[in-house]
Parts: structure tokens; sequence; C-alpha cells
């Protein structure tokens, strides 16, 4: 069910309001609510759930008390694939499709590195076979280091060889493209 | 259903197998998470996307064998009764939030060893289960299995995050290692207390038995690792086999020590611990996890004599309010259970005389 306000976000909250013996059925999300004084800001309790996503969503508390201009900034983030918005993913804590990532990159690496000790970037495995390009960009990565390392220690003959090694691996992903 | 049966119902086929340091280290997990690159993730899709998945893995993967790990059943977990549910959770095959997830189902290899969740909170999660402590083979096994599943699927991942998960905190590498290990003597010792911190510092968790939340029953405790951005999966396993060799190692030296120092206390303790699995009526679960890790432990230092020590790892999955159920086939109440439990463990001791 959709929001009776905004029309664009699920309404998450339910509310019946009776005046003067006329019942009226109130649907609308978190944030309208908010806007619309439905709720109170000061009396929000402060749920388990809260004290999780707080993890993720770095200045919740900081983002709902300022004003509409920065809201609106914040909800542009939307990503076009599952429709999920950033405010969804600080709300729930999971990402709803792989091309959120994308879409929510420019604030994310901030999240990531409070959750995995300050790093940013993937270090493992590379999937065997969809990664059969960047199984070759690893291994000339690997290559140059250890050729940097042998001219350093000027074992040249070493070197050679590991240079050789660089150019047919360049060799086959330049024919890998053509 | 006798006794015996039943069992080997109950335990699975790799568990009979012993592992490396199995006296302390019961057994050794790794579990990835992966997912579809272009499906929506189930948290938030839709009834017919989640059934597509699930029909693609009985299509592609039913019946099928990949090395040591033959003839994959599906599962269909909405097929199951609330019992069949738990015994599944009880084993480890499944987690607990599987069987509340939608158009979920399980894979699960014919000795138990591997089990593929679909549609938990990732597409796919694999877990693959070794006796004793095999860090190292686990992750082998895990990699090989991982890249079989991939001839099919295309994985979501991205150069620089890696394997992408619904949550962030699985992000990289999207695995989770962790070694089950019984630690009765630091526990004894209150040792544990100074360790556990020391252990979260270097971005490790110690946890219960049955995971988050859980208390450590009968001094069993899981150790995984808490990152997986930033860290090759080996560089993780690593870390992880050089602190459980200290427990270990601290774990041994602590039971020598108790024995040394206060062997009658000890044996005392331990045959206490017998008498009352051998003759009580009635056994609440935390008691019955208290009384078999010391037995076991007496067993492990030749206190007590003529029992396979086997039978902690097996008492501790019969014992729990699933696999009883499961036994009596009926829903049991808890005091009801509790007379059952008393009378399950005295029959498999009896049965080791």
């Amino acid at each position: 069910m959709e929001c009776n306000e905004c029309k664009k976000r699920p309404a998450t909250l339910h509310f019946t309001q009776i005046i003067n013996g006329q019942k009226t059925e109130i649907q609308v999300c978190e944030l309208c609510a908010k806007k619309k004084g439905y709720m109170n800001n000061s009396e929000e309790s402060y749920s388990l759930h809260d004290l999780l996503t707080g993890l993720f969503n770095f200045s919740s508390s900081q983002i709902e008390l300022q004003n509409d201009d920065l809201f609106a900034q914040i909800e542009e983030l939307e990503c076009s694939k599952c429709k999920m918005t950033f405010n969804d993913f600080q709300r729930i804590g999971k990402f709803g499709c792989a091309n959120c990532y994308d879409a929510f990159k420019v604030k994310l690496d901030s999240i990531f590195r409070r959750v995995h000790s300050g790093n940013t970037k993937h270090h493992g495995k590379i999937p065997k076979r969809k990664g059969g390009k960047l199984h070759t960009k690893k291994e000339l990565e690997l290559y140059r280091i250890e050729l940097q390392q042998l001219i350093e220690q000027e074992e040249f003959e070493q070197a050679a060889i590991v240079r050789d090694k660089i150019r047919k691996l360049e060799h086959k992903k330049e024919d890998g493209r053509s | 259903m006798s006794l015996e049966q039943f069992m080997n119902d109950a335990i699975s086929p790799w568990m009979r197998e012993t592992g490396p340091e199995n006296d302390i280290v019961l057994s050794t997990r790794i579990r990835l998470a992966r997912n579809f690159q272009d499906e929506i993730f189930p948290i938030i899709a839709d009834e017919k996307d989640l059934m597509k998945i699930n029909h693609f893995f009985k299509q592609n993967y039913e019946h099928a064998s990949f090395r040591q790990y033959e003839d994959l059943e599906l599962i269909d977990i909405h097929h199951l009764s609330h019992i069949e549910k738990r015994v599944l959770v009880e084993k480890h095959l499944i987690s607990p939030y599987l069987t509340k997830a939608r158009s979920a189902a399980a894979l699960v290899s014919k000795n138990e060893q591997v089990s593929v969740m679909i549609n938990e909170e990732d597409h796919i999660r694999v877990q693959l289960y070794f006796p004793g402590f095999q860090l190292t083979t686990a992750l082998k096994e895990a990699f090989l299995f991982d890249d079989w599943l991939e001839e099919n699927i295309d994985y979501a991942f991205d150069e620089e995050k890696g394997y992408l998960t619904s949550c962030p905190t699985n992000v990289g590498t999207g695995m989770r290692a962790s070694v089950m290990i019984h630690l009765p003597a630091l526990v004894l010792t209150k040792r544990i207390n100074r360790m556990i911190p020391a252990i979260n510092q270097l971005g490790f968790v110690v946890r219960g038995i049955y995971g988050e939340g859980s208390e450590a029953l009968g001094n069993i405790f899981q150790i995984s690792n808490q990152m997986t951005l930033g860290k090759s999966e080996e560089d993780i396993v690593q870390d992880l086999q050089s602190i459980v060799v200290k427990l270990v190692e601290q774990e041994r030296d602590a039971r020598e020590r108790l024995v040394q120092h206060s062997s009658i206390r000890l044996e005392n303790q331990i045959f206490r611990s017998f008498g009352i699995l051998q003759h009580s009526r009635i056994m609440e679960s935390s008691e019955a996890a208290t009384r078999i890790s010391n037995v076991r432990l007496g067993i492990d230092l030749g206190i007590i004599e003529n029992i396979s020590h086997r039978i902690l790892n097996e008492l501790m999955v019969l014992t729990q309010p699933g696999f009883l159920q499961h036994y009596a086939n009926k829903i049991l109440t808890a005091s009801e259970r509790d007379i059952l439990r008393a009378t399950l463990i005295r029959e498999r001791l009896t049965l080791e005389q």
C-alpha cells in the first residue's frame, strides 16, 4: 500500500482518526507522518531495531531533524532496478538487489568502513568463470610488483623472465579483446 | 523406531568420522553467501521471482553430485512440518531464518556435509561441514563447490566490492568461517573470560552453539570471523586458525593443571554428572548440556573408560527439543520433553555398556 501523502513510498503507519463521529483511515509513510505532525519526534522511543540500523545509519537523528531540502536530496538516491531508496536501505539495513551497490555508491564507503574495520575494497576470491579477465588483471598486478622487487634487488636475469611473462599476458589480454 | 535407528537418522554421516584435534574441536564450517546478478534479493523480491530461483535449483541440481557430495536432495521448506523444520535447524542444515523465509528450499548432499540454502537472506548460502579442525581443507572444498555452482550461475560480483550480498556485513568474500569448540577446562578455571575480549579485538566473534544470541550451552563455543571486506579468505582462515590453535593449547594446559592440582574434585564433578545422566528421570536441556560436557571431559581425560567420545556430539543433537519430538512423533510440552530427554540419555548410556 502506498503512502496517502507522497504516493511514492510504502505506507508504514496506519492511523484511524475519529472527528465528530466521522471515521477516516490514514495510511502514510514515516517521513510524511513526521512532516504532517502525525508523529511527535520527541516522544519517539528508541527501539532495538533503531539501535541495529544505527550501525549503518550514521546520522539518522541528524538527518531527520534537518530541513526538507536535505530530505529531497537524500531521497533522490533510488535504485533504478528494485526501487529501493537510500532511506529504505538505512531503515532495513539490507540491499534490495546487486544494483543498489551502484545506486548508493557515494554513501556506502563510510558504512563499509564502519562495519569492516576501515576496509572498502575486496581482496579475495574472484569468480572462476565470470572473472576471467579479472584473473589476468590480478596476475599482471602481482607480476609487476615482483618485477619491481627484482629490479631493486638487481636480479636482472630473473627480472627479464618476469618481464616476458607480463608481455605474454598483455598480448593475451589484447587478443581476447579484438 | 528403535533408539539406534533413530540415532542413525539424527547424526549426520560426516559427524561420525573423526577429524584432527577432535577431542576439543568438534567441527569446522565454511559458509559462502552468493546472489544472482540480475535477480532482486529475497527480502524484497516477489513470490514469482523467488519461485524462479527455487525452480532453477530444482531443475539444475536436484540429485546432482559433485565430488563426495552425492545425490543432492532438494527440500522445499514449506512442505515440512514444524518438527521437521526444527530437526533440520538442530542438525545445522538450515538456519532458523530459512524456516520462515518465502519460497525457501535447501539442497542437501547425502552425507549432509553440504547444504545450500536457497532464498535465505541471500539467494544462495552454501555451507560445508567438516569433523574436527580442518579449516584449510574446508576452504579448499568450499571454493571448488562454489566454482561448480558458478558454472551455471552469474554471480553478483563487483571488481571493487567483491561478492554482493543483501546485508552490508557480508559483502566482499561473503564468507563466514567458523569452528565449534568444546572448552570445559577454560570455563571451569574462568580463563575463557579473559580470552573472549582478546578474540573480539582480532575481529572474531565468540558465540554459543546455535549461533547469534545463543549462550554457550555445554561449554561449546562457536568462533567465527566478523569482517568480510578487505582481507582474503585465505588470510581470514589463517587468522582463525591461529586463534583456535591457541585456544586448543590453552584448553589442554588448563586440563593438565586441573588434573595435577585438583584431581579428586575434578573426578568428583565428572562422576557426579555421569551418575546424574545415568539415573535421572527428569532432565532440562541446559542441565543436560552441562552434564554431558562434564562426562565428555571425563572421557577425554581417561577418567571415564569404555564410552566413546562421540557421545557428546550425539547427545547434544539428540536432546534438542525438535529431535525429542521427532522421536516421540508428536508435539510435546516442555515437561514431557524433560522426561523423554532423561529417558533417552539413560538408554543411550546403556547402549555403550
